[in-house]
């Protein structure tokens, strides 16, 4: 087992528009083939931002973007439109929090998976109708071959995700995106979508990043996790180690303000202040204003990312 | 009591003056819309301060000095085919052709305004009765309806005044009874509701406001239009009457001459075509900074 | 008049510490479906349907459900944003479904609510102080008292007002805007807080904050929190008892740890189940509950619950289950044929 599926090098995103903002700020992670990773951070951490970089989804116009992104041995960053429209879909494709919004409202599900189909591979249409079916029966959506007729606003939340799935997956690509594809759906359904995740990912041996705000969803679905805040990666490492042993400072707090009934009664331990402004960002770490264990060296000079063991972090000061 | 939350000092927070203020500088990024703002200014002072800035009488008929070309000495724009200078004749017209453009627009924002958020606000068989019977105008293309109204009525300038008000209303309310159904829906509006406060009193203080940005937008767009249908009615005959100056009775006046000084006869025409074209321009600069802003 | 000092004063209690401060009955609420003018059908989505509850004085009554359980058209009735069809509601005492007009208006000081969605309940063209200062002045305080009464209150929810008063919503984070919300209801001095599902739309540290100012303020102001949500953890949290709704019926309800860590009803039990695990070396290996919450137009006869409960019987499909108590104790209700067999 060789080189990683994904490889993602110093990545910096900005933003020079209407809203200035340094969403990325030096990003570097690896995906090996097969493995789920989560992205777990708050509003303006830049796990989105991570994901639509992937994808080349922001207009060229106010994003300045540096770095290197390599999937499957293709370098992201340099690509013409041509080879974008062949790789988004069938290398890497993506599911999204609302899933109204992969799909247009005049046409059937069935149609559009089978439009997705046609375009990345070599079938005629009876062909691509039948994989179409195929694929909405895996994703358990009761009564396919009806449904294969349906308007998305004829599904249910759940049925859409998971239709939504369908269209993501229909092509057999390499690397899965899955931004807060849970978040908006209840419990009861967030848990089954959570396990067919699971499920469709041991069987394809896809690569899935993971985007969520939820440490349990984080847990159920991944093997790593990569804490990422004000567009850096503050720690990383294998599910256990995270939840267990967190070595940033940020990371630990983000698991001690884990509501939990145990603590009833007395108040919840909360990370005094709130995020920076992603367009002011202070010299030095981005957490220590916030942080309990900040030192002057904090301050002054950005931690580097160093690998102990299985985990990886960026502090001056870590737990131990 | 602990102050847990530590706000970071926000660097550079302008002390936010409100909305408009805010449109206001946005809108010095619009070139177009600041050029078209000063166009529109030096024809309102034309047209306001004409008796003491224009050259001569606009009555003062002259049978000898017919259809003098354009700058003729004493005549700048030349003389109409009675004689009369056009300069004036034209700085006078601006007052008549500006106030049929702006105040038929302008009553038609208040009583619109109004008719749409109590239509908005309350919505159900009140919303219906006036919104359908709004439709019964609306289904009407504006000219017509301007000219059968005006032809009702009869001609003069209060008459097309009215005729031009009661063209725009159904298009104000359309805007506005959207614009305040989609509000009402916000939380804050059943917040307000929460608070014991009257209907009327909401409407005032949290809808109003709302309604207003969406609604000014529409309105200004429809000067030129205002502005246009108003000299078509003169043209027509059914708005001012000679000898009175107004730049769309002047192109009926005028039609004769056209063989032989067409750019005298093309003159009112011409003032026509870039008023209505710089209220235009700034009513789509007003819209963008609005939209921004956003 | 209302001050604005230290002395929190509310509305007196008139019916005494024993008397509950809401109490519910029957309430019911049908919703037409439109089908066009001309069908014969009659549709109804049954979003509340026969709910009774109450919360006593000083408590937090918790109400957990999926989407379509109808907790969030209950947290409306109780706030008279609509109007119920049928049923009864009782203010420390006294009726209050019957209330219109000025005794209406009077009694809306006494109840107030903070929505999900931080941005959608600010008005965008009103300043933070001018937003809390809006509700005292309906009530007959003078604008200037109004004022400092807002900086107050803005000061509390941990805001300074030097730098938030004269801001607009759009200038503020999620976190702030939901503390601003927090405050304008607390203008009006109110005895019970309807939370719909307040700290959902938040990241989980601010959520933690928020959290803690709730909890503070029902301490010293003697709140009583109707506090509705999907969260299942921070429902356990917050809550002193917790009410279970599905398809527009209450299913459980109980003091708060007997419900979670005894469950009676199926239905409670599978929502329990369906929380993430945090422990990576028990991962959850099958989903609870099938399929999609159902839509409650129509709803099927019997339980409710029947199309998707792992221990349906004969009798759930025939008889509606009533609310009664569990084992001896009167405080755990659930409606569910099977609960008694199962529990002792």
């Amino acid at each position: 087992m060789s080189r990683p599926l994904l490889q993602v090098t110093d990545l910096r995103v900005e933003f020079t528009g209407q809203r200035k903002a340094q969403a990325l700020n030096g990003v570097s992670f690896e995906v090996a083939a097969g493995e789920v990773l989560t992205l777990l951070g708050e509003s303006g951490s830049g796990k989105s931002v991570t994901l639509r970089t992937l994808l080349r989804l922001h207009p060229e116009k106010n994003t300045k973007i540096s770095g290197q992104i390599t999937v499957d041995g293709h370098d992201v960053l340099s690509m013409s439109s041509k080879q974008l429209n062949q790789y988004r879909g069938r290398t890497t494709s993506m599911i999204f929090q609302e899933p109204g919004l992969a799909f247009d409202p005049v046409y059937t599900i069935g149609q559009q998976i089978t439009e997705a189909l046609l375009t990345h591979e070599q079938l005629d249409a009876n062909e691509a109708k039948s994989r179409a079916l195929q694929i909405l029966e895996r994703v358990q959506i009761p009564q396919a071959r009806r449904r294969m007729d349906s308007y998305p606003h004829e599904l249910s939340g759940g049925m859409r995700q998971r239709a939504m799935i369908a269209l993501a997956l229909v092509c057999k690509p390499k690397l899965l995106l899955a931004d807060e594809p849970t978040t908006a759906l209840d419990a009861s359904v967030q848990i089954q979508i959570l396990l067919l995740l699971r499920e469709l990912q041991k069987e394809t041996g896809m690569s899935v990043i993971f985007v969520t705000h939820d440490i349990g969803a984080a847990v159920e679905v991944s093997d790593r996790i990569a804490v990422m805040y004000a567009g850096r990666i503050v720690e990383a490492g294998t599910v256990g180690d995270i939840v267990s042993n967190p070595r940033h400072p940020y990371t630990k707090g983000l698991l001690a303000s884990i509501v939990s009934h145990e603590n009833k009664g007395t108040p919840l331990v909360t990370i005094a202040g709130s995020p920076p402004d992603l367009a002011h960002l202070p010299p030095g770490c981005s957490f220590a204003p916030r942080c309990v264990r900040a030192q002057i060296k904090c301050l002054q000079k950005q931690p580097e990312f160093e690998t102990v063991a299985s985990t990886s972090y960026a502090c001056w000061n870590p737990e131990q | 009591m602990m102050k847990d939350n530590i706000d970071h000092p926000q660097p550079q927070y302008q002390k936010t003056k409100g909305y408009w203020h805010a449109v206001l500088r946005q809108l010095k990024n619009e070139p177009l819309a600041i050029i078209s703002a000063g166009i529109l200014l030096v024809l309102i002072i034309a047209a306001l301060f004409a008796p003491w800035l224009a050259p001569a009488d606009p009555f003062k008929a002259s049978m000898l000095k017919r259809l003098m070309p354009i700058g003729s000495p004493g005549n700048l724009l030349g003389t109409d085919e009675l004689g009369r200078d056009m300069l004036t004749r034209l700085m006078y017209g601006g007052r008549l052709s500006l106030i049929m453009g702006i105040v038929p627009v302008f009553s038609a924002f208040c009583i619109g305004t109004t008719l749409g958020l109590i239509a908005g606000y309350l919505g159900g068989r009140v919303n219906m009765v006036i919104m359908r019977i709004l439709d019964i105008f609306y289904a009407f293309p504006s000219v017509l309806l301007a000219v059968a109204i005006s032809g009702a009525l009869g001609p003069g300038l209060s008459n097309s005044l009215i005729a031009l008000t009661l063209v725009f209303v159904p298009q104000i309310v359309r805007v506005a009874e959207s614009v305040t159904t989609q509000v009402r829906q916000l939380d804050y509006i059943e917040a307000a509701r929460m608070s014991g406060s009257s209907n009327l009193s909401i409407i005032r203080v949290h809808i109003l406001a709302n309604v207003l940005g969406p609604v000014f937008v529409y309105a200004t767009g429809l000067l030129s239009v205002s502005m246009i249908l108003a000299s078509g009615l003169s043209f027509l005959g059914l708005g001012v009457k000679p000898p009175e100056p107004e730049w769309g009775l002047m192109l009926n006046t005028l039609r004769s001459a056209i063989y032989n000084k067409p750019y005298i006869a093309a003159l009112p025409g011409g003032f026509i075509f870039i008023t209505s074209i710089a209220f235009n321009l700034l009513a789509d600069g007003i819209r963008s900074a609005m939209d921004i802003k956003k | 008049m209302m001050e604005h000092t230290n002395t929190f004063l509310n509305s007196e209690d008139r019916g005494g510490p024993a008397q509950p401060l809401l109490l519910v009955k029957d309430l019911k609420k049908y919703f037409p479906v439109r089908n066009g003018l001309f069908s014969r059908e009659k549709k109804f989505v049954h979003a509340v349907d026969n709910v009774s509850f109450s919360v006593a004085k000083g408590k937090t009554l918790g109400i957990v459900g999926e989407s379509g359980c109808g907790k969030s058209t209950t947290a409306k009735l109780i706030a008279r944003l609509i109007n119920p069809d049928s049923g009864k509601m009782v203010f420390d005492g006294d009726g209050v479904v019957e209330y219109g007009g000025i005794a209406l208006k009077d009694f809306r000081k006494n109840l107030q609510m903070v929505f999900q969605d931080s941005f959608a309940s600010l008005n965008p063209r009103l300043t933070i102080e001018q937003t809390i200062a809006y509700g005292p002045t309906v009530h007959g305080v003078s604008k200037l008292d109004a004022s400092k009464q807002a900086k107050d209150l803005l000061e509390r929810v941990g805001l300074e007002p030097e730098q938030f008063a004269n801001r607009y919503p759009h200038e503020l984070s999620g976190g702030q805007r939901q503390r601003v919300n927090i405050a304008r209801a607390l203008a009006y001095q109110p005895r019970l807080i309807i939370l719909d599902e307040a700290v959902a739309a938040l990241d989980k540290s601010v959520q933690a904050q928020v959290l803690n100012l709730l909890q503070e303020l029902k301490r010293e102001r003697q709140l009583t929190y109707l506090f509705i949500s999907h969260d299942l953890h921070v429902v356990h949290y917050m809550s002193d008892e917790v009410m279970v709704m599905y398809l527009g019926q209450v299913v459980e309800k109980g003091p708060v740890d007997l419900i979670f860590n005894n469950p009676a009803h199926p239905y409670t039990k599978a929502l329990l189940s369906a929380i993430p695990s945090m422990d990576p070396g028990k991962k959850t290996l099958k989903p609870p509950l099938e399929g999609d919450p159902p839509n409650p137009i129509n709803p099927p006869s019997g339980c409710r619950f029947q199309d998707r409960c792992p221990v349906v019987k004969e009798l759930c499909r025939n008889a509606t289950p009533e609310l009664k108590g569990v084992g001896d104790t009167s405080d755990h209700i659930v409606a569910c044929h099977l609960a008694e067999e199962r529990h002792i």
